[in-house]
């Protein structure tokens, strides 16, 4: 089980991390979840320690990783830009760490082409890594940080640089190797949807602190405070009171009617439809139907009491 | 790393890239150093004050001219590289990585072989003085100024030309207007580093000069061999480096300045092709004019060693594997020594060098460490042999008679270019990569190794053949040090240039292409090693 108890960075006078603790059981995956710029890299840095705290602790199955180098910590890190090694190809880069380990030549290579199979490369061992495309180059990075079975893998917003198509796949993919390999990880990300889909628990950090920390249902059913709820993605925050869009029923007006549907966008699956009330409030709601009401419509408009949220 | 701090083997390492640097800097640059001061403030006897020295009127016009004549070289350089700097800046043409590796060849030669080229070239009467030293001088830094001012050239957008013209500009008005002003600090940077060298400039005054026309360099020459004043040496040295330590100063600020400016556009994307009939001319004019300028000194060198008597013969060359009255050996293992002494001299600069730029490569560092590292590129060679002189002739340390003096010192003159040309490589491999081994299991020596080394091989290598070149042609330091039964090539010629007659002349003139062949060759190998730079070196 790996342990973050109390830890602070500071950059100046600026807090990077202020007293941000977090438990990570065996074989669970947390995402951190977070705005650029609240801490969630340097979370990553101090638990592979390359990054050393001003105070708190980093423990895994107990023992104090403090004085631990990073090379000797078994810690693996897929970092954001790849950081593949431009002079060795796809084979070098994923059999570093077995070299490292010392690993006989076979096994090597036994495991190098076990790890391509695994994220879908086999055959690319003699490939340059800079002829691989960028989700390519992202598989690698994977398998390069697997190889060595580190007891935690980190993962830094491996998907940033993707688009859209290719980083849902590999969304995909990924949750399918954690199970398969039953990886302890911490997935660091920006946005919403890959944190729910791969997390376990997901943590949402801003400024420097971890705010709010559960499943994905509870982190939708009881956001903290109005930034979370905000960064969650919902939109009808205000006044106390959080009130998540699948509580909003929206029905075609069949007399005067609450509101006016200002505007409908599909978003997948499902229509976001935004409402202006008649009283001059705003609320987003969510409709799984392709005969929504249409932007301009009015519409009768009721709340599920369930699905507001006070907040304290 | 923060947390490597913790290890040992990261400790190491540290100790390792800073300590060897520092000791070997310290004995043989900052030892010899303290020792030429010693000298210079010792009164002997209370013949005189150091004072006496330092107000000669002769002192004083030994630094005027070498200060003008430094400004002047730099002036006539500048003109005659910019033209085949502009058609390197704009143009894309068959050959033209060629000419980029070209260029260089001048400025690798040894001193000796430029000055005997001239001698050779220029006709009787104008051969030797101040004329004949801007020239030679012009010839060597070429390279400098082609390569800086060039390669930026390169990098610079020509849509911002382009712009000015539909906003109404001339040729002359763009040039003045915006060129010159984008181009100004890789001219300030390539002017700086080529008034560095004709200032500090030795081979060639001492063999072009003639009475009257002395550097500093050539001075305390003078007054430590000829004349044996060991003290008025000491102090015109103490002179040469407070210059030279200014204009040091000066040269890595504006360097500096370069890299800052550096939103440079690939080559790719401004340099074309010359289409019309104009352009094709200049692109030919300013590169045969240049290859005339480079090309006729050396042409007519090689034409003089061959020259004996009234024909032409390899008499001279012959003549080179028989024993001489000039020195105690053959010229032929003169050859040999400038070889082996060049090749320890090179590997003790990678050694040396290399370490030094993992230490002012690594991303937190102390800053002084810079300066102290780059500090023997200020010291002048000749302060070099003189501070070896007279520090390593006496016990403690009585170095004087070993055979790795030479080496040792020819190391030292070439060490800031190795540390030059391969720390900036280290600049640029990404601290991730290095983060990424450590993760993987990879121990600080071990990052090291795995992932610095096979990227900075390379520039290892190509370090290591400009510290053979260098150390092939160092004549400065060099002819303090070399013994009689030990010569190296460019002292070689020297002493047969100091004697009648006319196959000691036919000597020094065949001496001086095989040194020049040994060096093309060597630098032909480097050029084919390295990649296209942004650098002069």
């Amino acid at each position: 089980m790996l342990r973050v108890e109390d830890v602070t960075v500071r950059f100046g006078a600026a807090h990077a991390l202020d007293r941000v603790s977090l438990d990570v059981a065996d074989g669970e995956v947390v995402t951190i979840l977070g705005p650029s710029g609240s801490g969630k890299t340097t979370l990553l840095r101090v638990i592979a320690g390359l990054q050393r705290p001003e105070s708190g602790k980093v423990l895994l199955d107990g023992l104090d990783l403090e004085a631990i180098p990073p090379h000797r910590r078994g810690i693996g890190l897929v970092f954001q830009d790849h950081a593949l090694f431009q002079h060795r190809d796809v084979w070098g880069n994923v059999a570093f760490g077995l070299r490292m380990r010392g690993d006989a030549g076979g096994d090597i290579d036994r495991r190098v082409a076990e790890l391509l199979a695994l994220v879908g490369l086999s055959g690319y061992e003699r490939r340059a890594v800079s002829t691989l495309s960028g989700g390519e180059q992202q598989r690698v990075a994977l398998a390069r940080a697997l190889a060595p079975e580190p007891r935690v893998l980190l993962l830094d917003e491996p998907l940033g640089s993707l688009d859209r198509r290719l980083r849902d796949r590999l969304l995909d993919e990924l949750e399918e190797i954690f199970e398969e390999l039953s990886v302890t990880a911490v997935y660091v990300t920006h946005d919403q949807s890959e944190a729910f889909a791969l997390g376990d628990r997901v943590a949402v950090m801003r400024a420097g602190r971890i705010v709010q920390a559960g499943t994905a249902d509870e982190l939708w059913e009881r956001p903290v405070d109005e930034d979370v709820a905000r960064f969650l993605g919902i939109a009808n925050v205000g006044d106390g009171e959080v009130v998540r869009p699948e509580a909003v029923v929206v029905r075609p007006a069949r007399d005067r009617g609450d509101g006016l549907v200002e505007d409908a966008v599909r978003t997948g699956p499902l229509v976001r439809l935004r409402v202006r009330l008649d009283d001059g409030r705003r609320l987003e709601a969510v409709v799984a139907s392709v005969h929504h009401p249409q932007s301009g419509a009015r519409v009768d408009v009721e709340i599920v009491p369930e699905g507001v949220v006070r907040l304290r | 790393m923060d947390a490597d701090r913790a290890s040992l083997s990261a400790r190491g390492l540290r100790a390792l890239t800073y300590g060897v640097p520092l000791a070997f800097l310290g004995l043989f640059f900052l030892y010899p150093l303290a020792a030429i001061l010693a000298r210079g403030l010792r009164s002997d006897g209370g013949v005189a004050s150091p004072l006496d020295v330092l107000t000669d009127p002769l002192t004083r016009e030994v630094v005027w001219f070498t200060a003008w004549q430094a400004v002047a070289s730099t002036v006539l350089t500048i003109a005659v590289s910019l033209p085949a700097a502009y058609v390197l800046g704009r143009y894309s043409f068959p050959g033209r990585g060629l000419v980029r590796a070209l260029v260089v060849v001048p400025f690798v030669l040894p001193t000796v072989v430029v000055a005997l080229a001239f001698l050779a070239i220029l006709p009787d009467g104008i051969e030797r003085g101040w004329a004949p030293i801007l020239v030679a001088h012009a010839f060597f830094n070429v390279a400098v100024v082609v390569r800086v001012v060039g390669t930026f050239w390169a990098g610079l957008d020509p849509r911002v030309n382009e712009a000015a013209a539909t906003l109404g500009a001339g040729p002359w008005r763009r040039l003045r207007e915006v060129t010159l002003p984008l181009l100004a600090p890789s001219l300030a940077a390539a002017a700086a580093v080529v008034f560095l060298f004709s200032f500090t400039s030795f081979g060639v005054v001492l063999i072009l000069g003639g009475p009257g026309y002395t550097t500093l360099e050539a001075e305390i020459y003078n007054q430590a061999v000829r004349i044996f004043d060991l003290r008025a040496a000491a102090l015109l040295s103490l002179v040469q480096l407070a210059c030279v330590a200014v204009t040091v100063w000066i040269t890595l600020r504006l360097e500096a300045r370069l890299a800052v400016a550096g939103h440079l556009r690939s080559e790719r994307d401004t340099l074309r092709r010359p289409r019309t009939r104009r352009e094709k001319a200049v692109v030919v004019a300013s590169l045969g004019g240049l290859a005339a300028f480079l090309g006729l000194p050396l042409a007519v060198l090689v034409e003089r060693s061959l020259a004996v008597g009234g024909g032409h013969s390899l008499e001279a060359y012959r003549a080179l594997a028989r024993p001489t009255s000039a020195f105690l050996a053959t010229p032929w293992e003169a050859v040999l020594n400038s070889v082996l002494y060049a090749s320890m001299a090179a590997v003790i600069a990678v050694v040396v060098g290399g370490l030094a730029a993992f230490a002012v490569a690594a991303p937190r560092r102390p800053r002084f460490l810079d300066g102290l590292l780059m500090l023997p590129l200020g010291a002048s060679a000749v302060m070099l042999g003189f501070g070896f002189v007279i520090a390593f002739d006496e016990p403690p340390i009585d170095f004087r008679a070993s055979r790795w003096i030479v080496p040792v010192v020819q190391a030292l003159v070439a060490i800031p270019f190795v540390v030059r040309i391969v720390a900036p490589t280290l600049r640029t491999i990404d601290e991730h990569q290095r983060e990424a081994a450590a993760l993987l299991g990879a121990s600080p020596v071990r990052v090291r190794r795995e992932v610095d080394l096979p990227i900075v091989g390379r520039a290892l290598a190509v370090g290591a053949g400009f510290a053979f070149a260098i150390s092939l042609g160092e004549f400065g330091a060099t002819v303090f040090l070399a013994r009689p039964d030990n010569p190296t090539l460019p002292v070689a010629i020297f002493r047969f240039l100091g004697r009648p007659g006319e196959l000691n002349v036919g000597q020094a003139y065949a001496l001086a292409v095989v040194l020049m062949g040994v060096t093309v060759v060597s630098v032909y190998l480097v050029e084919r090693m390295r990649g296209p730079g942004r650098g002069w070196i």
